[in-house]
């Protein structure tokens, strides 16, 4: 969306008290639960600065936990969310560090662990009104915000992986609104980030899939 | 041709073209940019207008303490006092409409702090402001839904302006951008709602803007409770005032997109200290020091140790 809805305006409709130290960090672990996409068995978050000074007042933590379990900005069970996680038997653990200084003051990293010990970590951070952006999967810096379809191919940092992408995505009409390429160091492990403002069928995975240089895709659909 | 517009000037200018109000007009241009029917855009402004009906009327039946404990009950109890003995008890000095439109607006900050369902309009800290006047007004005057979507539509209008041309976050300008804002949006909606003209809409929201003018963001223990509950009451009082005014012909020299520019510069000028920071103002007293160290359960005992010494006297 590149204009100012009257929803932006009049909305989001949200669990209060705060768009960002609430909402935003819902978003956040929305988008990590999504990016991981898998059962959890454990979730550790790290809170920094203001996210760590003010998050138990904003009940940034209950919005974290829920947002991990799938549930959304206006979701009444949030406030509730440490009690659904007992329950579904996710083991969670907060650590709130107001000491290091992070790039935006509120930031957030989550580390999911799934039953059979896959691990993902993602840092996000809560920009105001509720939006954000994820800055970091596996610790490989990344910028995306989630406003768009979005996926995220984890490749080997070698010839041929974007060229086999587009052709797919063209092949299926899919429009590339934003795309970009990331990689902790050369000829190791990139992430590449095809952002659309349509839905991204996800039957075509599978294409993408076939090549050996790609190691995992995660799919946010809008 | 287009309907979107990026001043007041120019939505100003598409309402007399199209002899439209300002809702219809903002309907127009949702349709447009969003490619979406009418009918889609009014069935989620119906579900806006369901999470406001529930959360201004909820605390007058179950009060309910937020997560720190600092607010809680105060919406049933200026309901019940204004309305006791038939509305002429010793505290129902508002009158009617805007005792319901104040208890109302501070029950939404209620339902917020207690983590409750909200809209934010335009922001969380400022959401009593709109549903309080426009639901209290719909039902004195028996207004329809599709009314009292218009009433979000024309506030829609006027908040996107402000968010586009300046800002409504308190961080960046103070509470004159959050509660001024929604202050701003409310008279203009209430103008049309009562029947005036997109002019006496941007009167309303000039005015509005004006009064409100330098009004600064300083939340005990940083939290969404003191002093913004009561802010909102304000908020829709100085709406209420402003729309009367306006409606009575009353002007504001100023023209709506230099109010909007004056409200940015100001808010730009405001120290750090009065933008959201919980360290000055309210926050920066030795109450709201201590406060912020014992009463939201330990939270953000650092508000007073880093800003403000047991003097309250801010420092860096």
């Amino acid at each position: 969306m590149n204009y100012i809805s009257v929803f932006d305006v009049i909305g989001p409709n949200m669990i209060g008290p705060s768009s960002s130290h609430t909402a935003g960090a819902v978003n956040i672990a929305l988008l990590a639960y999504q990016l991981f996409g898998r059962p959890i068995a454990k979730a550790d978050f790290t809170l920094y600065e203001s996210f760590a000074r003010t998050g138990r007042g904003h009940g940034t933590d209950k919005a974290l936990l829920g947002g991990i379990q799938g549930f959304g900005t206006d979701d009444v069970r949030i406030r509730d969310s440490y009690a659904l996680a007992d329950a579904a038997g996710i083991e969670y653990h907060f650590t709130w560090d107001d000491k290091t200084r992070t790039a935006h003051p509120n930031t957030v990293d989550i580390r999911l662990e799934s039953p059979d010990g896959q691990v993902q970590t993602v840092r996000g951070e809560s920009v105001g009104g509720g939006k954000i952006r994820i800055v970091q999967i596996n610790d490989i810096d990344v910028v995306f915000t989630g406003v768009y379809s979005t996926l995220i191919i984890k490749h080997a940092d070698r010839p041929g992986v974007v060229a086999h992408v587009t052709n797919v995505l063209s092949r299926h009409g899919v429009n590339i609104a934003f795309m970009r390429l990331y990689r902790d160091y050369k000829g190791g492990t990139g992430y590449l980030i095809v952002e659309s403002d349509e839905n991204i069928p996800d039957y075509f995975l599978e294409e993408i899939r076939g090549n050996e240089l790609v190691h995992e895709i995660m799919l946010i659909q809008i | 041709m287009s309907m979107d517009f990026a001043s007041g000037n120019e939505l100003y200018q598409l309402c007399l073209e199209h002899g439209a109000a300002i809702s219809e007009v903002m309907l127009k241009r949702e349709m447009e940019l969003g490619s979406v029917s009418e009918q889609s855009i009014r069935e989620r402004l119906a579900r806006s207008l369901q999470i406001m009906e529930a959360a201004v009327h909820e605390p007058l039946g179950q009060p309910r303490r937020s997560l720190s404990g600092l607010i809680g009950g105060e919406a049933w109890k200026v309901y019940n006092a204004g309305m006791a003995a038939g509305g002429r008890g010793i505290a129902s000095l508002c009158g009617e409409a805007l005792t319901r439109a104040i208890a109302y607006s501070m029950a939404v900050l209620e339902v917020n702090a207690a983590m409750g369902l909200i809209v934010a309009a335009p922001t969380a800290g400022s959401s009593g402001v709109l549903p309080g006047a426009v639901l209290s007004l719909s039902e004195i005057f028996g207004w329809s839904e599709e009314k009292q979507m218009d009433g979000l539509l024309n506030a829609g209008a006027v908040g996107y302006l402000l968010m586009r041309n300046a800002t409504v976050a308190g961080a960046e300008a103070g509470c004159q951008a959050e509660v001024g804002a929604a202050s701003a949006m409310t008279a203009s909606a209430i103008v049309e709602l009562m029947g005036g003209t997109p002019e006496m809409c941007f009167q309303a929201a000039s005015l509005a803007v004006s009064n409100l003018l330098g009004l600064v963001c300083d939340p005990i223990a940083g939290l969404v409770e003191v002093p913004c509950q009561s802010r909102n009451a304000i908020g829709v009082a100085n709406a209420f005032i402003c729309a009367q005014l306006a409606l009575s012909g009353i002007t504001h020299p100023v023209p709506f997109d230099e109010m909007v520019e004056a409200m940015y510069r100001v808010g730009r000028s405001l120290p750090w200290e009065l933008r959201e920071s919980a360290k000055g103002g309210n926050a920066g007293t030795p109450t709201g020091c201590r406060l912020s160290a014992g009463g939201c359960a330990g939270a953000c005992p650092e508000v007073c140790a880093a800003g403000a010494d047991p003097n309250g006297i801010v420092s860096e």
